[in-house]
This record gives C-alpha cells, structure tokens and sequence, in this order.
C-alpha cells in the first residue's frame, strides 16, 4: 500500500477533530506536539477511527495516545500498513 | 436579594430566530418580525406540522471558528456564539482571575441533530464509525463545559434541566452563586431540536399547534390558541456582583437581577393550586418589592388554553383584573425551552432601558375571562422600573425572575 504522507494525516486530523487556526497555511506541522496544536485525547481517537475507515490502518488506541506528534503519529500508521501488507 | 451582595448583567448576547445579536433582536421584537416559519432543514411532507423558529442567517464557522465544529451540535454553537457576545458586551473581563469566574446554563433538549446524525451511522454502518465526540456532544451539561473551556472560565460550574424553566433557573442559580463569593457567571441557556428526530419529538409532547399558517399557529393568550411552535435558540448573559463591575470598571450595568424563585406543582390531580404564583411572589418579595412596583410581566405564554387560562389567573390574582401590562415576545420565536426564560430577561432588560414593552405579536382576541391587560398590535412606550419574568416547564417547573433598571 502506498504510504501515507504527512498533509494525508494532516487532512484526516483536521478533518476528524477541526481546523486550528494559529497554523501558517505553508507551515511545516510534523514535529509540532498535538498538546501545542490545541488536540486531545479524543482528537486522536477520532482520527485514528477515521484512518482505519478510509486507509484500513489499525492502530491500537494505547498507541494512537503514545504519539506525540504529527509525525510521529505517520510513523505508526506507515510502520500499522506495512505490517498489514507483509502480513 | 438577600443579602449585601447584589448581582447585575453586565453583558448580553442573543441568538433568536427573528434576529441574531441583541439589537437586531430587540428591533424585530419591537417591530414585530417574525422567525416562524416553515422548517427548511429537511423534507417535512409528512410530518404533522412543518413549523419552526429557526435560525436561518447563523454561519458557525465564521462566529466560532472551523475547530470546534465536529465536535458540536448546532444547539452548541449557538450558545458559544451567544456567550462570546455577551463576554465582548460585558467587555475587560481579562484581568479577573479564572478560578473567579464560572459557567450556568440550562439546556432542556441535548444535541439531538448530534446525536440523530451519529445514530444514523450506527445503524447503517455499524458503530466503528460513530463519532468519538457523541460522547459529550449529546448531553445537557456541554454548553457549560464548552464554554468553560473556550473563555478559561475555571469556577463554580453548573448545568440545569428544567424544561423551559430551565434558564430562568440558571440565572438564578448564577446570582446565588455570586452570593457565595464567585465574582462572575456566564448564564443563560440555548437549545435547538430542528432535525427530523428532534422536531418529531417535540411533536410527541402533544403541545405542539398543528396549525398551518405562521401568524396564527401561536397565539398565546388568545380565544383561538392552540398550542405553541417550537423554535431553537436563546441568549447568554453576564452576571457579576455589583462590587466586581464596579472594580473592574465595567462599561456598563444593563440592569439588576433583584429576585429569582422556583417552585413545583403538587402531582396532577390534587386539585391544589399550581406553584406558579408562589415563584412570582417569593421572586418580587425576594427583591424586596411589592407587585405594585413591576411594571410589566413577561408571561410563559404557553399557547394551550388550559395553561394560558391558569396564567392569566395567577397573574390578575397576584396583581389585580388587569393591573399591570403581560407580554409574550415569544409569539415571534416559538418556545426555546431553556434559552425561552433568558431571552425574556434579555427583553425584559431592553424593555425597561428604552421604556418600551415589545407586543404579544399576532394574538388579537383574549377572553375577557382572563383579566389580563396583554400588550397587542404595537409596543406600549411607559417608564418602566421593573419587570417580572415568569417561565414554566413541563412537568412542574415553575420559575420566575425580577429584574429592576440599576441604581446604587
């Protein structure tokens, strides 16, 4: 499966748990924390729902919680689908 | 009130079928302009009846931002925008401190156009794709905490159900927790039903006019009243005790909440008395008033006879045959539930500022049986030093608020 790229995560995020405005429309949000961008808990679980819908990633939810990042977040849901396709 | 510690609304905000933000609301009362009219959010052939107030010309994004919608229902919004009026109203509130400031609101209805959509995802698709946010977005204490959260509000919370004396309830529930030392309270209430589970829901109360025609489907006090439109909406307020206001330098003190009661009916049948006249005489005495000092009464106003009828009784018993001017600015909103009483205080404080009672719109005939003096056809121009604000909710809620124009 092709992988993810950061603005695909980036769109479920925003469009699971609403748009922050204090981000610059070309801003590079990887390694932003989710706490700094304004999302919690349930922002991630929400969009961990939606990647599983629309990409068919599985991601436990003790894990969706451990991410920190935007980026780090992509590594897990990059690193679920590889595992899903070799599988 | 009781006490030394006295509680005034220092900032307003409204969202009304017939106008959004306090001025254009206050206008359209006076004027007369309706916001019933018929639902356009769905396809209603079918349904019993196919009218609303409903708020048409509210665009969430630009009044709340993109954030908050998927977690929101519309009923959540509106309030949200309510209280950042009534925050920008109340104006510098930035230097108190957060744990000083807190959060009432009434909500009678939850987010049922939330909640209907969600549902419809769990029976088609199954309950991997219901939102993560049904789990609050749903429920009646969201207001409060949404509110909370946005504006850093950090002190004694509350949220009250009590049907459409619900937002009465609220406020007073604010003013007593400024007696107890909270600076100031964001009060008030906001509901909205106007999905196809929620409007067929309110259908279900059976209070519910089935009347086609906008101008003749509520008509509150009238020979020809047959129940009441429903309608989505309310106002948020800032309270504080005079001494905050006064410290802070507010703007301005747009009025004195002065008395607040509640009281319940005895159980159907026991041919005792509703409470409602107890709410209205603990209200103004608790103001330290006589009712010869009010000057007009807000009435619940609910449009079914027999309801209309024990008003009216309470009110000519309470004050005299006709004594003092009744008002139902209602008539042009529908019933809100627990944005219904704030939105009347909203009124009632616009009434007593500009000296201006706003018409009971479209009721033409009351039975003289009634011996009320309801205001029709044009606003009545009069001083006005205080007014009573009455609201009832289904069940045995009855409420009643005094507000008085402000002097030291």
């Amino acid at each position: 499966m092709t992988q993810l790229s950061i603005d695909d995560i980036h769109q479920v995020l925003v469009e699971s748990a609403g748009e922050v405005e204090n981000i610059a429309p070309d801003e590079d949000v990887t390694g932003r924390t989710f706490e700094e961008l304004g999302y919690d808990s349930l922002a991630l679980i929400e969009t961990a729902a939606q990647l599983r819908q629309r990409f068919g990633i599985h991601l436990e939810d003790d894990a969706v919680l451990s991410a920190e990042t935007l980026g780090g977040l992509l590594a897990l849901a990059n690193a679920a689908a590889t595992r899903r396709v070799e599988g | 009130m009781t006490g030394s510690v006295r509680t005034v609304i220092t900032g307003m905000g409204v969202v009304a079928p017939n106008g959004i933000g306090t001025e254009r609301y206050w206008q359209a009362a006076r004027d007369g302009r309706s916001g019933i009219r018929e639902l356009s959010r769905f396809d209603t052939s079918g349904y019993p009846y196919r009218l609303a107030g409903q708020i048409v010309d509210f665009v969430a994004e630009e009044h709340i931002g993109r954030r908050l919608l998927p977690q929101t229902d519309v009923s959540t919004r509106l309030a949200l925008a309510a209280a950042d009026w009534a925050i920008a109203d109340a104006s510098g509130l930035d230097g108190l401190a957060s744990d000083r400031m807190g959060v009432v609101t009434a909500n009678a209805l939850g987010g049922f156009e939330f909640t209907h959509r969600e549902f419809r995802k769990l029976w088609r698709q199954g309950s991997p794709y219901v939102s993560v946010y049904e789990s609050f977005a749903w429920f009646y204490a969201v207001n409060s905490g949404q509110i909370s959260i946005r504006n850093g509000l950090r002190g004694s919370s509350a949220a009250l159900v009590a049907e459409q004396a619900g937002g009465l309830d609220a406020l007073g529930h604010a003013c007593r927790t400024i007696r107890g030392g909270t600076d100031l309270m964001i009060t008030g209430g906001v509901d909205s039903a106007l999905d196809p589970w929620g409007f067929l829901s309110q259908f279900a109360g059976g209070r519910v006019s089935v009347e086609p025609d906008p101008a003749r489907a509520y008509l509150p006090f009238d020979a020809a009243a047959s129940g009441y439109v429903p309608g989505e909406g309310g106002a948020m307020l800032v309270v504080e005790s005079a001494a905050s206001a006064h410290a802070r330098g507010a703007a301005q003190i747009h009025a004195e909440i002065a008395g607040y009661a509640a009281t319940f009916d005895p159980p159907p049948g026991s041919g005792r008395p509703s409470g409602l006249r107890r709410a209205a005489e603990q209200a103004i005495a608790g103001a330290g008033l006589v009712p010869g000092d009010i000057g007009v009464v807000f009435a619940d106003a609910s449009g079914v006879p027999e309801l209309d009828r024990d008003e009216a009784a309470t009110i000519s018993a309470l004050f005299g045959p006709g004594a003092v001017p009744v008002t139902a600015p209602k008539a042009l909103t529908g019933r809100l539930y627990a944005g219904g009483g704030p939105l009347d205080v909203v009124t009632a404080v616009l009434s007593l500022r500009d000296g201006v009672i706003p018409p009971t719109a479209h009721t033409t005939a009351v039975p003289e049986s009634y011996q009320i003096d309801l205001v029709l056809g044009a606003p009545r121009e009069l001083p006005l030093p205080a007014a009573l604000v009455l609201a009832r909710g289904r069940h045995g809620f009855n409420a009643a608020v005094v507000v008085r124009a402000w002097s030291q």
